[in-house]
């Protein structure tokens, strides 16, 4: 098996965010899936989170707070999976809660060194 | 307790203890001699006492006798003035003869020092729990072997290497430094923990046996979290853990050895004694910023304490569970999270996950799929049933896939 990184993005605009109660609901369904991932052995590395507040550097030393003010979609969170291929790492993605607020996942396949040469 | 009974208890207590004292005494190249000559104590016990009666204090007798014996030995061989000498650690003037320290204080340090030698990553994990029990619980080869399902010349062997092995690298017999402990505390505890399921979830029908073996599991991480060194949460999380499981040892099996699963036993039989103080360590275990597998298996432990069904129980369990699958995979861990998920979330979506989970060598996955089956589609549970009895290894399990068979098959006729 392959290790595969899943990269989750939705969108950040304030009308968009869940209340209190959906967001409740989806650390639930997030638990249920990653254990589930867990559970079959699939996790390439321990799952982290990571913070939703975040820092820009620009050319010209020039750091900011957030790529907010720019883009309407930003990484909600990233996850290490072990896959046969592409098509079993989708198999695995269609299941992530991110999709039920519309947002999305990207899937990129860990290249090793004869791959890249 | 007459001498009868009064022995095999010391030998319980107080051969941990002896045997400690004089290998952290002696060092590592001459543990043998320190258990021949406790061997030799308890025996000089065993005769004397029977015929002049038990002495007024019986473990300072021992004490007593085993000093005496070391020095004994040591004239005896006169490996005293050759090389045993320069070993041992002892602060007394040149005139005197080094006598092992009894004092409850070397007590607790040897005692520590031996676990802290016995659980090295030198040697396989099996062994370590082999030698722990041989080393720091008294057993023999033999019942090592009863307990293991193994033979005596294998469990002869695995012990003999594993001891060369710590006597090559010349392994210092000494209570960790405290900057060491937390490095070395996790594969004292592994240990420690493989050894309590051993005696837990052995296939052995030997359940005195399997009993033994929990309660010096116990005796040993107790001793853990009792010395300031090494208490830990993480100590305190592993016997919470495992008061919680041999609560229920009362009520887990039948008069004939039967496995009585959790669902069917009768909750009057656990030990409420233990759940009690199971709760107060994972309490006390909840400080501090690392979260152990311990902490999570305990919290588990402790929601099964409760045997009324609850959608609050089985939502933390399942919870529980997909943490702990997070820290480190097992296959018995996916199987249990997969039935809290039915219980959590129903059984059409834990057919579907348990599915996903592939472990078609393991008998308890077709006794999983078996039962979530059951009332869904039961010629399909039927079949699973059948695959799970195929694959069982031992007879209480066979015997219990059978009466899920039956249970099955009576409630589809009838």
């Amino acid at each position: 098996m392959t290790e595969f990184l899943l990269i989750f993005r939705r969108d950040i605009r304030k009308e968009a965010q869940p209340s209190p109660e959906q967001m409740q609901a989806a650390v639930k369904h997030w638990q249920d899936w990653i254990g589930g991932i867990a559970a079959q052995n699939r996790l390439a590395r321990q799952p982290q989170r990571w913070s939703a507040d975040a820092r820009v550097v620009r050319p010209g030393n020039l750091v900011t707070d957030g790529p907010y003010a720019e883009i309407k979609e930003a990484i909600g969170g990233l996850l290490f999976i072990k896959a046969d291929d592409f098509d079993d790492a989708a198999e695995i993605a269609k299941g992530c809660p991110i999709l039920e607020w519309g947002g999305n996942v990207e899937i990129r396949m860990a290249v090793s060194p004869e791959d890249a040469a | 307790m007459n001498g009868n009974e009064l022995i095999p208890h010391l030998f319980r207590t107080e051969y941990r203890k002896l045997v400690s004292v004089l290998c952290y005494h002696f060092g590592i190249q001459h543990i043998e001699t320190a258990e021949d000559i406790v061997s030799d104590t308890f025996l000089a016990a065993s005769e004397s006492w029977g015929m002049k009666g038990v002495p007024e204090n019986p473990v300072a007798w021992l004490y007593t006798v085993a000093k005496n014996k070391t020095r004994n030995h040591l004239k005896r061989n006169k490996l005293f003035e050759q090389k045993l000498s320069p070993e041992i650690r002892y602060a007394g003037t040149e005139s005197e003869e080094p006598e092992p320290d009894f004092s409850d204080r070397n007590i607790e340090d040897s005692q520590l020092a031996m676990i802290f030698t016995v659980c090295n990553p030198l040697v396989s994990s099996e062994a370590q729990v082999a030698l722990a029990l041989n080393l720091l619980c008294g057993f023999g080869a033999q019942e090592i072997a009863d307990a293991f399902l193994s033979n005596r010349e294998v469990i002869y062997k695995r012990l003999n290497r594993a001891r060369e092995k710590l006597k090559e690298a010349d392994i210092a017999i000494a209570p960790p430094a405290a900057a060491e402990i937390d490095a070395r505390l996790d594969n004292v505890l592994t240990t420690l923990y493989l050894l309590f399921n051993e005696g837990y979830y052995s296939a052995s029908q030997n359940t005195i046996l399997r009993r033994e073996l929990c309660a010096e599991a116990m005796r040993l991480v107790y001793l853990l979290s009792e010395n300031p060194l090494t208490a830990r949460p993480s100590v305190d999380a592993l016997l919470a853990l495992m008061c919680f499981h041999s609560s229920r040892f009362e009520a887990r099996s039948g008069q004939n050895g039967e496995i009585i699963l959790y669902d069917d036993q009768d909750e009057t039989l656990w030990n409420r004694e233990l759940i009690r103080h199971g709760t107060f360590l994972l309490e006390r275990s909840s400080t501090g910023n690392v979260l152990t597998k311990y902490h999570l298996e305990a919290n588990i432990a402790y929601w099964h304490t409760h045997k009324q069904d609850s959608a609050e129980k089985w939502e933390n369990i399942l919870q529980l569970y997909n943490r702990l699958l997070q820290l480190e995979y097992s296959p018995m861990a996916a199987l249990n999270r997969t039935y809290a998920l039915s219980k959590a979330n129903g059984k059409e979506e834990a057919i579907r996950e348990a599915e996903k989970l592939g472990l078609d060598d393991n008998h308890f996955y077709f006794s999983l799929l078996g039962n979530l089956y059951s009332d869904v589609d039961n010629t399909k549970a039927m079949q699973y049933f059948r695959k799970a009895l195929e694959l069982a290894h031992s007879e209480a399990e066979r015997r219990l896939i059978t009466r899920n068979i039956e249970r099955l098959s009576s409630g589809a006729t009838g």
